[in-house]
């Protein structure tokens, strides 16, 4: 009797050890207890965005419980014949591009010269220069919206109004770090042999830096302009910090109306922003992997991206 | 050409900042109620920030808000290491021939909206009686033990409702540095443990974790910073006052009570709090570069 309830109890403790030798690990053995782990992580932090892009296709009115298929909410965003019909909503995606797009440029413009300058710039202030670029990445982004909000309302304010293009200016601000990472990792790995030799070879600076140097950085500077896009079109508290009215970005409609009792158009709003960054971030990935292929680097850009420093 | 780069970070950036001070440390304008920033240190005035302070010290409002945030990143934070740590081991480890797959999974969150991350748990979450989120539906049709749905963003369950927020929000931002780190290290080193003589067990305490012992505070410091800036978080899950946190007074002070210098101290101080952080994360990852260079 007694040796029959001891045999499951000492089998349970066997496989509490395996489980727990697996979690410790040898590179060797199969670590099935972490395999299921790792899966049910990536189904618990993927899911719930899943089954929020499914409510954006309810027949129902419901934001909470799936009730058949319709293209209803997505009416309810761009056709004003619909019944759905909420002109903020259009407003908010148009917003939000529009500052996407307007800040592309110009982050990728100043953060590759930056990047550029910081990486051949050898002398006094360079720490102090590559400090200062980092430090709007690792600023709480409550601080820094509350920084540029009080000097946009109180010094600024005669020339630029809280509003778009303050909005604008601080998504410049927070995205040309980003911008600068990744240059700066392409710089790197390109090396100045290139540059050297042009310059060996006769070429100014100014044509060793436009001949040679830029199209070696072109995947970087593409990759920039889409990871620019997909952190602007992302970003809530700046935004929000830059805004008094008739500037509501998704995520800022998102925050204002997410508690009340709404129905699946913000859904659907946030699933149209959901794709476009989500495509956006493809593109970089591809492009910078279209570039190792070439230069015969065998890790994935994946990879690549999971290493950066941000 | 680094030259326009720096200096718009230098008049969007630095200078900013110091309007934080020159704001706490002025006063407000009498007839607009809008704050009237002093720019010339000379005449600050620091009554705002005293009173702040003060509130700190003797138990006031902003010494309750801070004490619920480090509590709330405390436990968010341990979560995430008991978390991420198996996780990142296992894709570093064992992912395979499914390491891309497994990090391009990993790393979707990151670019995903926060704010839609945060919306897609106030739906599974939702306690509406006709029409209840998936969780109380599975809490009210497949378990004995409740009746009617669960309001998740009141009682004592706001806390846990945020503190789920917030890990679920910040996740992914600890993985991926304690990913590059562990996958960093040198398999050889693994290999001469085990030819020693060490055991599974202790290559793993002895060799595998001391090696990550710098991703794992990079991680955390990562998510630590956002975390002490949060203030949408609790508003979306649970929009409460118990669960407000250091971020909710600060935006509130500032665009709600118009108490513009009371926020800016307040800022003030948070800012100092984290500098530290700051400071040993850059430090950091200067280092790594540095070797990663070598």
């Amino acid at each position: 009797m007694s040796l029959a309830r001891e045999v499951p109890v000492g089998a349970t403790t066997a496989i509490r050890a395996s489980w727990f030798r697996g979690f410790i690990s040898n590179p060797w053995a199969k670590p099935r207890f972490l395999a299921g782990f790792t899966w049910l992580y990536i189904i618990w932090s993927i899911a719930p965005v899943v089954i929020a892009v499914q409510i954006s296709f309810n027949a129902g009115r419901s934001r909470s419980s799936f009730q058949g298929f319709s293209l209803q909410w997505y009416q309810g965003i761009f056709d004003r014949a619909s019944e759905n019909f909420d002109a903020t909503l259009l407003a908010a995606l148009g917003q939000s591009l529009k500052l996407a797009v307007i800040t592309m440029p110009i982050a990728t413009i100043l953060g590759v010269g930056l990047a550029i300058g910081l990486a051949r710039w050898r002398g006094r202030g360079s720490g102090s220069a590559n400090a200062l670029m980092l430090f709007p990445l690792v600023t709480p982004e409550l601080v820094m919206g509350t920084a540029l909000f009080l000097i946009f309302a109180n010094l600024f304010d005669t020339f630029v109004k809280l509003g778009t293009t303050a909005q604008v200016l601080g998504h410049v601000t927070f995205s040309l770090s980003y911008v600068v990472i990744v240059t700066r990792g392409r710089l790197f790995a390109i090396g100045r042999e290139y540059e050297e030799a042009a310059m060996d070879l006769g070429a100014s600076p100014g044509q060793a830096l436009r001949r040679i140097l830029l199209p070696l950085l072109a995947p970087a500077i593409f990759a920039s302009l889409f990871i620019v896009f997909a952190i602007s079109i992302d970003d809530f508290v700046i935004s929000a910090f830059l805004c008094i009215e008739g500037c509501t970005t998704i995520p800022i409609k998102i925050y204002s109306a997410a508690r009340n009792a709404g129905n699946p158009s913000l859904n659907a709003l946030a699933s149209i922003m959901l794709v476009s960054s989500l495509m956006a971030i493809t593109f970089a990935v591809l492009i910078l992997r279209a570039f190792n292929r070439r230069q015969g680097n065998t890790r994935s850009a994946v990879e690549d991206f999971a290493r950066l420093e941000i | 050409m680094a030259v326009p780069g720096i200096a718009w970070l230098i008049i969007l950036f630095i200078l900013p900042f110091y309007a934080i001070a020159a704001v706490a440390f002025g006063g407000l304008d009498p007839i607009f109620a809008g704050p009237a920033p002093t720019w010339n240190p000379l005449e600050w005035d620091f009554t705002a920030f005293r009173t702040i302070v003060g509130e700190l010290v003797s138990g006031g409002p902003a010494q309750i808000f801070f004490r619920r945030t480090l509590l709330y990143i405390a436990i968010a934070v341990s979560i995430s290491i008991t978390v991420g740590y198996p996780v990142a081991y296992y894709v570093s480890r064992h992912g395979g021939r499914l390491k891309v797959l497994l990090l391009t999974l990993m790393i979707a969150p990151f670019w995903m909206s926060y704010l839609m991350r945060m919306l897609a748990w106030v739906n599974l979450l939702s306690d509406s009686p006709e029409t209840p989120g998936l969780i109380n539906q599975l809490l009210v049709d497949a378990t004995p033990f409740f009746d009617s749905p669960v309001n998740w963003g009141a009682g004592n369950a706001a806390h846990m409702t945020v503190i789920l927020g917030l890990v679920y929000g910040y996740i992914p931002f600890f993985i991926l540095p304690l990913y590059a780190a562990l996958d960093r290290i040198d398999r050889s080193q693994l290999d001469a443990a085990r030819d020693l003589g060490g055991s599974p067990r202790s290559t793993f305490w002895r060799v595998t974790l001391p090696l990550s012992k710098q991703g794992i505070l990079a991680g955390t410091v990562i998510i630590m910073l956002p975390m002490f800036g949060d203030y949408y978080t609790p508003d979306l899950m649970s929009g409460q006052n118990k669960t407000r946190i250091i971020g909710n007074q600060i935006n509130s002070l500032i665009h709600t009570q118009g108490k513009a210098p009371e926020g800016a101290s307040l800022t003030l101080l948070l800012s100092g709090f984290v500098a530290i952080l700051m400071l040993y994360y850059l430090i950091s990852v200067s280092r790594a570069a540095r070797e990663a260079r070598r």
